[in-house]
């Protein structure tokens, strides 16, 4: 008797649960016109043409495909190009996007919300025009052009000098002792001592480099149409990325736990690396994989500036455009291969990483309470 | 004298957050720096601790100026009111953080640890992670971890804050008992005037940037200095009057003020906390000093019968607190007219204040 009516009970809550379901639903007709139409759309614009690429690209096997890669010299050497520019692009960003990100979510200053605009001008700003601008500065008939032709290598030892001295100011200030007492000897008057000490390095620096002729002279610098040229369109493109994904998750994450590292005795360098890059590091990682991802395809600044010269100056990219003007279609389509497959694999990361970075962004406060509250 | 705060101010923006603060914390006390929101006490704990940095003033720590020292000098603890545990560190590696990072041996870290896990009563736990600790669990593995490299002051702000009322209360007699084992000099910032009352030996009111008061709690409430602290410490009924030549009218009501004897018609506030109200059903012959009120509202429950009454001619709400024997003998009941009289109270003379929070 009483399994009939548990056997009986179930149907109905079963029933009644279904009734809520639907009365909290949209109409049939609504939900699959919804999904339909979106996955029709992702069918057409999204895995048609990449299946196509990979189909066009093994047409002839996967023998020619190799060779298109490998073989032939150009594309080759667009490959390695490729990754000699972008890993050079994405670690001067990561070192900017960690100072404007720590900048931004930690301090207020005059410029604060000018800088947080200016960091999305490349997102707003079209790559062609940020490479045309490149072109005016350093190109023939920029500012700075005939100069580079001229005697370009010249400016190198003071601008080499100038960082190092730049950095050994700041590796003086990182090192300086925060207690006024125990403040002795070079560390007695800060500002006086890391001029010096910034002074002695480019005086020094500067001399050997004179000194050893480590430049050549009267030569030409190119930075447009040649690798600088490149390297800075890159950046300039990718460069929001990083600082983009790690200014919320800083501020979610918020400066309590560093303070708290802190007040027990951690060095502003020990609190970076022990405290700050553990909560941020997967909004890092993401922030690396998204940048990387889009300094790999990029095509117009860089199309700007690199002059094209096959075998010199062509990225992955303006590879394919080249193969593909030639009528070279396979080449083409092989090539792009390995940009698709580059991007699925930096889906798949992504994917990965997204259910990690919102882990790692709660606040301190609402870190779940546990439920047994047994305490004393 | 441990800390000593000579004329300390600070201000944010155009935010006056501390005005001239001057502050004595004996060594081995436990003192609680109690106020509301925006009084500057938070700002107070951090510049010793040196969060942050005073626009003026010295900090003193010890016979030592350590007002620009960096915190990592100052050899202080400090608690944070959301704890700031390192979530990607074992509830071990975080009490032994501080140790790690002043280079002391993996074996002297291991022991201060084990020390230490004793000391919250929280040993086998060492290798979870934070966020399978319960608040109070979590709170107290933040207090291991402020002691670990024995600080000479442990500084607490709103430690009991994020916590709920039971467990408040348990963590507040546990910190009692704790700071006379370990008598380290601490100093709390709660604006909860029963926590500050409870835990601490000495009490800090303070109010807009500025220190009202200071005493041990029975000092500062049972005799403020000023009607705020007055009006913080505890439930209270605010009476405007005028004093004169020694009297102080309230109303029909007439007292004696002799402190105020030399005032001339000067408008007066009265204090009368709501335990200090005497009720009785007649009017037995005495004086001027008795007043009519009919009850409002009655809430009896637990120790204390609560009424709210209401003087003819008044619409402002008088609150009176009597034991629940009291309560039974006279066998009140809603409605019911009544005579009451203050036992005693508080004047202000010359504080035209605003009426402020019935906290």
């Amino acid at each position: 008797m009483s399994t009939d009516a548990i056997s009986q009970k179930a149907p109905a809550a079963a029933a009644a649960a279904a009734k809520i379901r639907k009365a909290q639903q949209d109409p049939a007709l609504v939900r699959w016109g919804l999904t339909f139409l979106a996955l029709g759309v992702i069918g057409i614009l999204v895995i048609i043409p990449v299946v196509n690429v990979f189909t066009v690209a093994f047409s002839h096997g996967v023998g020619v495909y190799f060779d298109n890669l490998f073989a032939n010299k150009d594309t080759f050497h667009a490959i390695k190009l490729t990754l000699t520019v972008v890993p050079i692009a994405v670690a001067a960003n990561l070192i900017f996007g960690i100072s404007a990100a720590w900048a931004i979510a930690r301090f207020s200053f005059p410029g604060r919300a000018l800088l947080t605009a200016l960091i999305d001008l490349p997102f707003a700003v079209s790559p062609v025009v940020a490479g045309l601008s490149f072109v005016l500065i350093f190109g023939l008939q920029g500012y700075l052009g005939p100069f580079l032709r001229e005697d370009g290598y010249s400016a190198m030892p003071y601008l080499v000098s100038a960082f190092a001295a730049l950095i050994s100011g700041l590796v003086y200030f990182l090192l300086l002792p925060g207690n006024p007492n125990a403040r002795t000897g070079i560390w007695r008057y800060p500002w006086a001592a890391a001029i010096a000490i910034a002074v002695i390095t480019f005086a020094v620096l500067f001399f050997l480099q004179q000194y050893f002729q480590v430049w050549p002279k009267k030569e030409s610098l190119k930075v447009i149409f040649a690798v600088p040229g490149l390297v800075l369109a890159t950046a300039f493109v990718t460069f929001p990325f990083v600082a983009r994904e790690l200014i919320p998750t800083m501020e979610a994450v918020g400066s309590d736990e560093e303070l708290a590292a802190v007040t027990l005795g951690a060095s502003g360098w020990q609190m970076f690396w022990h405290v700050t890059i553990p909560n941020i590091k997967w909004g890092l990682a993401y922030g690396i994989i998204l940048c990387n991802a889009r300094a790999m395809g990029e095509f117009g600044a860089v199309y700007v500036v690199s002059g094209h010269i096959a075998g010199k100056t062509d990225t992955m990219p303006l590879r394919i455009e080249k193969l593909f003007q030639e009528f070279n279609l396979e080449g083409s389509y092989a090539v792009a291969s390995v940009l698709t497959l580059l991007a699925i694999i930096t889906l798949i990361i992504k994917t990965r990483l997204e259910r990690k970075v919102p882990a790692s962004a709660t606040a301190p406060g609402p870190m779940k309470p546990n439920t047994n509250e047994e305490d004393l | 004298m441990s800390i000593l705060i000579n004329g300390v101010s600070k201000t944010f923006g155009s935010f006056k957050a501390l005005d001239n603060v001057n502050l004595e914390v004996p060594d081995g006390s436990l003192l609680a720096l109690l106020g509301p929101s925006g009084s500057g006490k938070t700002t107070l704990l951090r510049i010793i601790a040196g969060l942050e940095i005073s626009d003026s003033g010295t900090v003193v720590h010890q016979n030592e100026d350590i007002t620009h020292h960096p915190p990592r000098d100052r050899k202080v603890g400090f608690v944070f009111q959301h704890y700031a545990l390192f979530r990607h560190m074992t509830v071990a590696e975080n009490i032994g953080f501080g140790l790690r990072m002043r280079k002391v041996s993996k074996v002297k870290i291991e022991e201060r640890v084990r020390e230490l896990l004793h000391l919250i009563r929280l040993e086998g736990l060492g290798s979870r992670y934070p966020g399978q600790l319960s608040g109070g669990q979590r709170q107290r593995v933040a207090l291991a971890r402020s002691l670990a490299a024995q600080p000479r002051v442990l500084l607490l702000d709103e430690p009991f804050g994020a916590l709920d009322a039971k467990v408040r209360q348990e963590l507040r007699h546990w910190l009692r008992k704790l700071h006379k084992e370990i008598h380290v000099t601490s100093i709390f910032v709660t604006h909860d005037q029963e926590e500050a009352l409870e835990v601490a030996d000495k009490v800090v009111v303070m109010n807009e940037g500025r220190i009202e008061q200071t005493g041990t709690p029975e000092e500062v409430y049972d005799h403020p200095k000023t009607p705020f602290v007055y009006q913080f410490l505890g439930n209270v009924n605010l009476f405007h009057g005028r004093v004169h030549n020694g009297r102080a009218h309230i109303g029909d009501l007439e007292v004696e003020a002799p402190e105020h004897a030399d005032a001339v018609h000067t408008p007066a506030v009265a204090y009368v906390r709501p335990h200090d109200f005497e009720i009785s059903k007649t009017h037995n012959g005495g004086g001027s000093s008795w007043f009519e009120a009919t009850i409002d509202q009655l809430l009896a429950v637990g120790p204390v019968a609560r009424l709210d009454l209401k003087r003819p001619g008044s619409d402002e709400p008088i609150q009176a607190e009597i034991s629940r024997d009291q309560y039974r003998d006279l066998d009140l009941s809603e409605g019911d007219k009544v005579f009451i009289r203050p036992r005693r109270l508080k004047l202000f003379a010359g504080e035209e204040r605003p009426t402020g929070t019935q906290s």
